[in-house]
């Protein structure tokens, strides 16, 4: 076909030093055979023996039951295991240290060794797992249900014991048997709404925030029927019970009346998921992480 | 000269064509044949089961809203990613996944073991407004999730659909599709959920009586990366034994 078409076409003259043509001719038109240049020729040879050679000392080839492992016995997750370990080895001798001893020994002074590394390998834990909550400052969220590290106001306990056994355990949840429990009575429909809004009054008053005096007179007796069990009847709170102090400025969930009153008539049930390892299907955190952000939390300010 | 042998090809339209079908043939087989081994690469782990009516409408409306865009679901097999989110991901994870939620980008933190991780009503706080709990993020809010009413209408033909991809939902779950996908949402129940999906949570998770978008959305967040039994995994034997 090309050798009828090109009689009917002038057909250019190749020049002396001319290399030669590839031999197509499509409407007169050739195309000259210049070799690749040798430098790109070999790399590129050399790409393919490379390639040979790679599949044969990694993982390549599909089989019938996986892949061909390859001759160096590469795999990520024996890499990532092994990377894992070396900095766990690193770190093993001051971590048994954490856990075997006494949390409360664990001061700048007791264990300085201890202190500094629970205060620096907490700060970045509580930074990874904490701060979505409790922010990244531990200041919480104001009236939102996230607590305040920072203060010495404390719903369970604010010892280095107590605050290591609500890390690990965490509050009111489903994952851990040993989770802080507690629930508040929802009001509504138990209380009428003139001993709700008495109520909410009493506690606008023993808070020292501006209140309706009658109203929280006829309160205190709402109060001490109904509340006073776990608030205890000074109103300052119980922490075996998690029951917040109502005589102080700081309020969990705000200390508006509406607010109160919102809780009163609903009560709050605020949730913590459990950290530590043996507590949560998917191992959070290992003893010595919890223990370390128990020491940095504690040392936030308001640690008893 | 084998530029001769070029032209003959060239002139020879049954042959190129031929030709060009068998050189497409071998690129065709490198890149699906792998595909038919698929599941050598899905470990042997206990614990996966496909998803509950409701957190498969949650993983929809995870799609639909594009969460994707900003948040992975794949932990890869490094030391950093393992200490700040937990065990590295398993193919084993995403077997039910049509499509995967793998992700390509982190602006957001990954969401594979997300699952527990907070509360549900810090789930609500964050849909409602991210900024409220975590001020440095720059995450839209998604509030209207927690007005818009979720009926089960099509979910029955949704996991049957999934089910003709190779999802093993059985009939018993395709018959009480509609009765778990309203359970689940609720703080009472025959336990049925539960038992037809092992490891499944049922509770009101946004604290509204109707069950909504964002009970389902929390839902699915709540139980991502948490089926796996880690505790019986072994990464060697689980893919040597398949």
């Amino acid at each position: 076909m090309s050798d009828q078409k090109t009689e009917h076409v002038d057909t250019p003259t190749l020049l002396e030093g001319d290399p030669d043509t590839t031999g197509h001719s499509w409407d007169g038109i050739q195309e000259f055979n210049n070799p690749l240049p040798r430098w790109w020729l070999w790399t590129l040879y050399a790409c393919i023996v490379w390639a040979v050679i790679y599949t044969i000392l990694y993982p390549a080839w599909p089989l019938i039951n996986g892949a061909t492992p390859g001759l160096l016995g590469f795999s990520t997750r024996a890499n990532v295991a092994e990377d894992i370990q070396r900095f766990e080895n690193m770190n093993a001798d001051i971590r048994t240290r954490i856990t075997e001893v006494e949390l409360a020994a664990i001061t700048p002074d007791g264990n300085p060794d201890l202190y500094n590394y629970a205060i620096q390998g907490g700060a970045a834990t509580f930074a990874t797992f904490c701060s979505q909550c409790h922010g990244s400052g531990a200041a919480g969220v104001q009236a939102s249900g996230y607590p305040n590290l920072l203060d010495d106001d404390w719903l369970w306990g604010g010892t280095i014991d107590d605050i290591h056994y609500t890390i690990s355990h965490g509050i009111r949840n489903e994952d851990d048997l040993d989770a802080r429990y507690s629930q508040m009575t929802a009001f509504e429909g138990i209380l009428s709404d003139e001993e709700i809004a008495s109520v909410v009054q009493y506690v606008r008053n023993i808070s020292g925030q501006e209140a309706d005096a009658v109203l929280a007179a006829a309160g205190e007796t709402v109060y001490l029927d109904n509340c006073a069990a776990c608030h205890l009847d000074d109103g300052t709170g119980d922490r075996f019970m998690g029951a917040p102090n109502l005589t102080d400025a700081i309020w969990l969930y705000g200390g508006s009346e509406a607010a109160i009153e919102y809780t009163v008539r609903n009560a709050r049930f605020g949730i913590m998921p459990p950290w530590s390892a043996e507590a949560s299907s998917a191992g959070r955190l290992s003893e010595a992480e919890v223990r370390s952000v128990a020491v940095y939390v504690h040392s936030l300010g308001g640690g008893e | 000269m084998a530029l001769e042998g070029h032209a003959k090809i060239e002139t020879n339209a049954t042959l190129l064509l031929t030709l060009s079908f068998l050189v497409v043939t071998v690129g065709g087989i490198v890149e699906i044949a792998p595909l038919f081994y698929l599941e050598n690469t899905i470990e042997d782990v206990d614990g996966m089961r496909p998803y509950s009516p409701l957190e498969l409408a949650g993983r929809e409306i995870y799609v639909r809203e594009g969460c994707y865009v900003c948040h992975s679901q794949m932990i890869r097999p490094m030391r950093d990613e393992v200490e700040r989110y937990g065990h590295y991901s398993l193919a084993a994870e995403s077997q039910y996944d049509h499509p995967f939620q793998w992700g390509s980008k982190r602006t957001g933190p990954d969401l594979a073991r997300v699952g527990g991780r907070y509360s549900d009503s810090w789930h609500v706080d964050h849909f409602t407004l991210p900024q409220s709990v975590v001020p440095e993020s720059v995450m839209p809010a998604y509030a209207y999730l927690a007005d818009t009413v979720l009926q089960p209408t099509y979910i029955t033909d949704l996991m049957e659909t999934h089910r003709m991809v190779g999802v093993p939902y059985t009939d018993e779950m395709i018959e009480n599709a509609r009765l778990d996908f309203i359970q689940q949402a609720t703080d009472f129940g025959d336990g049925g959920v539960v038992e037809r999906y092992p490891g499944a949570q049922q509770r009101d998770f946004d604290g509204q009586p109707e069950v909504t978008e964002m009970d389902a959305l929390i839902a699915y967040m709540q139980m991502l990366g948490t089926l796996v039994d880690f505790s019986t995994f072994a990464p060697e034997e689980a893919l040597a034994s398949r």
